[in-house]
């Protein structure tokens, strides 16, 4: 009977010859590298591979394929191997995936010489690795066993040999790839995957996977083992690849690169909302665990005298003190795993979800296709304040942002109120340094709003995004002018009413003609002087300015804009904006409200941890949101210059 | 192959080589009703649910049932609401999926229960059986069938608790009369 091992478990093996049958559907290298009793490699003529296909007891084949037959006499090995370690990497050439998570997941089976079956493993979870370690076979007290092991390593061969301590990996890895170099002669073409997808039908027959679903990758209990411990024949079975895979960027599923990070940062988000839950809970259960033992040793009247009682409340302690101590360790290991790929993730991130200190805004060009999501700012919990999760919301914006300038935005957060329904558990403002005086918090708050502005107007193609300001006091001039300056904006914002009602009417017509020409499905006659960008209103100062018939127009934006094309923005102070009495609440619930300053307001869909938000400005002195606004403006021009026709789209005759 | 537990028996989580297991599944499955009216929608539908209840010291701390498919730690997952059964072959029309090495250090018990939600008994569904099944090595760990039960419309299933650095399975097997696990628990506290 064929057992199927799973990752990990090993199985004891009765016979000493021994046929390994590979089948990988796409060319891949075989090979076999002879341990020592710690695992490690001797040297090079401990690696078997194409250019060198034979050694005492074992014989791999000499090129690439996508089918093996590797034979092993476990008697005829040297007494000095104890660790037989099968590798496959993949076979670089035109055509073959790049990574075994492009390829059908490759299956290993062990049989006697007969052909009866001994053991089973398919390889799965591999992602971005290129070379594998799929199963080793290992010396235990005299008898041979077999393991299935399954750990990529996305560095390639190199990297696979230099983690078994092999002096020179990256010669013997050279010199294995030019010997499986292809030869035409005797290429055997890959036989057609059988399955569609890479975890098809192999993982079907296999345990169910536990991981999340958006994921791939999930944190393992304990972190890897740098190396096997040398200690003998334990050693020799120490299960080093038992830990988890180190993280790569963009280990989900998802079509595109952007898509495989936004899902892999939701699941970094949910995992750490869960991690956080348990921590939670445990330590919740402890407290009042501990409040139960100390009123019952008070409540027990043999505790009155002697000092039973100072025994029993010590014990109490201890018993508090060890769950909340298991309870940390369990998070700092899921804290550890979540920072690690946290800081591969956050350098692979494209502009749009990356921080304004990320290297790529350096290198920004303006795209030629909408990005799918917006980093609006980072989260996180006050158990771990050094692990931030980027905050996407996905593009177009389905509602509108208030940033809110308030004085008390951070002094509100215990208040109860129909506005705080993204906040189901509050924690306080005790994060910040005590809120900022009013002024600052009033600039923070446009120079927030200004960065997502800049940070929108630079992730969609030139000539879809546009953006209008409305300040009818004018205060917003010095804020908005990186804008104004480099020609993003067609000018400064028009003071006064007259300033509000202009570019209210135009958002307003412009939403009624979209809206008629979807309903009448008539895109073609749209005038030619409307602009067909999506359009951002940000609104300042708000409700400075407004009368009646504005704040009307404000809310008709709000609730028809979004399926427009017209997203609103709003920089005010809910204070203030309450003058205007219960007709302003439903425009305050439809939009999103984010703070200027860190404020924990923000709930996850999961468990509803109170998250603190922070903005995603530029580093302070920082020229980056300038030069990519440069960037943007002169794209613009050379836009303009190559297609002198005026408006986009001009109508069909 | 299955092993048929008698109530109270348990069985140890734990390899023989010290590895503790770490993977359970629990298993719901019964044969849907058969079709009445002249488009089927007069069936008298049958829906059982299969819920786990997680203890900390006897304290319930958190549920897994169908209107809370995950467990705030994440390491429970209930994979949906069946609310009709399915073909009576042997198949899990609901499972609990428990990984045991993520649960949070405090949680030292998981009761497992089955109630029938639209009132039937347990004599009235045919093919209805719970199960437990060792996902690590597909083994099954307790079955029961549950047709044929007797006057009852709910069962007290199973509980697997933390025994040393391990995990332990308790076959309970109690028959009990509710509608969700709420009113199930006066049923299992005793059994903590």
């Amino acid at each position: 009977m064929t057992a199927e091992l799973v990752r990990g478990q090993n199985q004891p093996l009765d016979r000493s010859r021994v046929e390994i049958r590979i089948a990988a559907g796409v060319p891949v290298v075989a090979g076999m590298t002879l341990g020592d009793e710690r695992g490690a490699l001797p040297g090079a003529e401990a690696v078997v591979h194409p250019g060198a296909p034979r050694r005492p007891g074992v014989e791999v084949a000499d090129r690439a394929a996508a089918e093996h037959r590797l034979t092993v006499d476990l008697d005829a090995l040297p007494a000095a191997v104890h660790r037989v370690s099968v590798l496959l990497a993949l076979a670089a050439r035109s055509g073959a995936p790049a990574t075994f998570g492009a390829a059908p997941a490759p299956s290993v089976r062990l049989t006697a010489i007969d052909g009866t079956g001994l053991a089973g493993y398919t390889v799965t979870g591999l992602t971005a690795e290129t070379a594998v370690v799929a199963v080793e076979l290992y010396r235990r007290q005299g008898a041979w066993k077999v393991r299935a092991v399954g750990q990529g390593y996305s560095g390639g061969l190199a990297a696979l040999l230099h983690d078994q301590g092999l002096a020179r990996a990256a010669d013997v890895a050279a010199e294995v790839e030019a010997a499986a170099a292809p030869d035409p002669a005797r290429e055997i073409p890959a036989p057609a995957p059988v399955g569609t997808s890479a975890a098809g039908a192999p993982a079907a027959a296999g345990p169910v996977d536990y991981r999340h679903p958006k994921r791939r990758s999930t944190p393992a209990p304990g972190p890897t083992p740098p190396a096997p411990a040398p200690s003998g024949a334990s050693a020799a079975g120490a299960p080093a690849a038992d830990g988890p895979p180190p993280p790569v960027a963009g280990d989900a599923a998802g079509w595109s690169m952007e898509e495989r990070l936004y899902n892999q940062i939701w699941g970094m988000f949910e995992d750490l909302a869960r991690s956080v839950a348990a921590y939670r809970s445990a330590s919740d259960f402890a407290a009042s665990r501990l409040e139960q033992e100390l009123d019952e040793v008070l409540a027990d009247p043999r505790n009155r005298l002697g000092t039973a009682a100072d025994v029993a409340r010590a014990t109490a302690r201890d018993r508090h003190a060890t769950l909340l101590t298991q309870a940390r360790a369990a998070l700092d290991r899921d804290l550890a795993q979540l920072t690690a790929e946290s800081e591969v993730v956050e350098p692979a991130l494209p502009p749009a979800f990356a921080r304004w200190d990320n290297p790529v805004w350096q290198g920004h060009h303006v795209p030629l296709e909408r990005p799918m999501a917006l980093r609006l700012g980072d989260l996180h919990l006050p158990e771990v304040l050094d692990l931030r999760i980027p905050m996407l919301v996905r593009l177009p914006l389905e509602r509108g942002l208030w940033i809110d300038s308030g004085p008390d935005s951070v002094a509100r957060a215990t208040e109860p109120g129909p506005e705080r329904e993204f906040g189901r558990r509050e924690l306080g403002s005790a994060l910040t340094d005590g809120p900022p005086d009013a002024a600052e918090i009033r600039r923070l708050a446009l120079e927030t709003a200004v960065a997502i502005a800049a940070r929108l107007l630079a992730v969609h193609p030139a000539g879809e995004f546009a953006v209008q300001v409305i300040d009818p006091g004018g205060t917003a001039a010095q804020a908005c002018a990186p804008l104004v300056e480099t020609g993003v904006l067609p000018g400064p914002p028009v003071p006064g009413a007259k300033g509000v009602a202009t570019v209210l009417e135009g958002l307003i017509r412009r939403v009624d003609l979209v809206q008629m020409a979807m309903r009448s499905r008539a895109a073609d006659a749209l005038p030619p002087d409307l602009d067909t960008a999506e359009q951002l209103l940000i609104v300042h100062d708000f409700p400075h300015g407004f009368d009646d018939r504005a704040v009307t127009m404000l809310r008709y934006l709000a609730d028809e804009g979004p399926a427009a094309g017209v997203h609103l923005m709003m920089v005010a102070d809910r204070a203030q904006a309450r003058e205007f009495g219960p007709v302003l609440d439903p425009l305050w619930r439809s939009l999103l409200r984010i703070t200027p300053v860190p404020d924990a307001h923000l709930a996850d869909p999961w468990v509803g941890h109170a998250w603190t938000y922070e903005p995603a400005l530029a580093p302070k002195g920082s020229q980056v949101v300038r030069q990519v606004l440069t960037r943007l403006a002169d794209a613009r021009r050379a836009a303009a210059r190559t297609e002198p026709a005026g408006p986009p789209l001009p109508p069909t005759p | 192959m299955s092993v048929n537990l008698s109530k109270g028996q348990g069985i140890s989580l734990q390899k023989s080589d010290g590895g503790t297991l770490t993977a359970v599944r629990m298993g719901l499955g019964w044969r849907s009703a058969p079709r009445r009216g002249l488009f089927g929608r007069r069936t008298k539908e049958i829906d059982l649910d299969a819920s786990a209840v997680l203890f900390a010291g006897k304290q319930p701390i958190d549920v897994v049932f169908f209107q809370h498919l995950v467990s705030d730690d994440g390491a429970v997952r209930h994979t949906g609401d069946n609310l009709v059964g399915g073909a009576g072959q042997g198949g899990d029309d609901e499972a609990i999926l428990v990984d045991l090495a993520r649960l949070p250090v405090h949680i030292d018990q998981i009761v497992f229960t089955v109630n029938s939600f639209t009132g039937q008994t347990f004599t009235e569904v045919e093919d209805a059986f719970c199960r437990l099944v060792d996902e690590t090595t597909g083994q099954e760990l307790a079955r029961y069938t549950l047709t044929g039960g007797g006057n009852y419309t709910a069962q007290v299933m199973a509980k697997v608790h933390r025994v040393g650095n391990g995990w332990q399975m308790t076959a309970i097997g109690e028959p009990s009369v509710g509608r969700t696990f709420q009113d199930l628990v006066p049923a299992i506290v005793p059994h903590l």
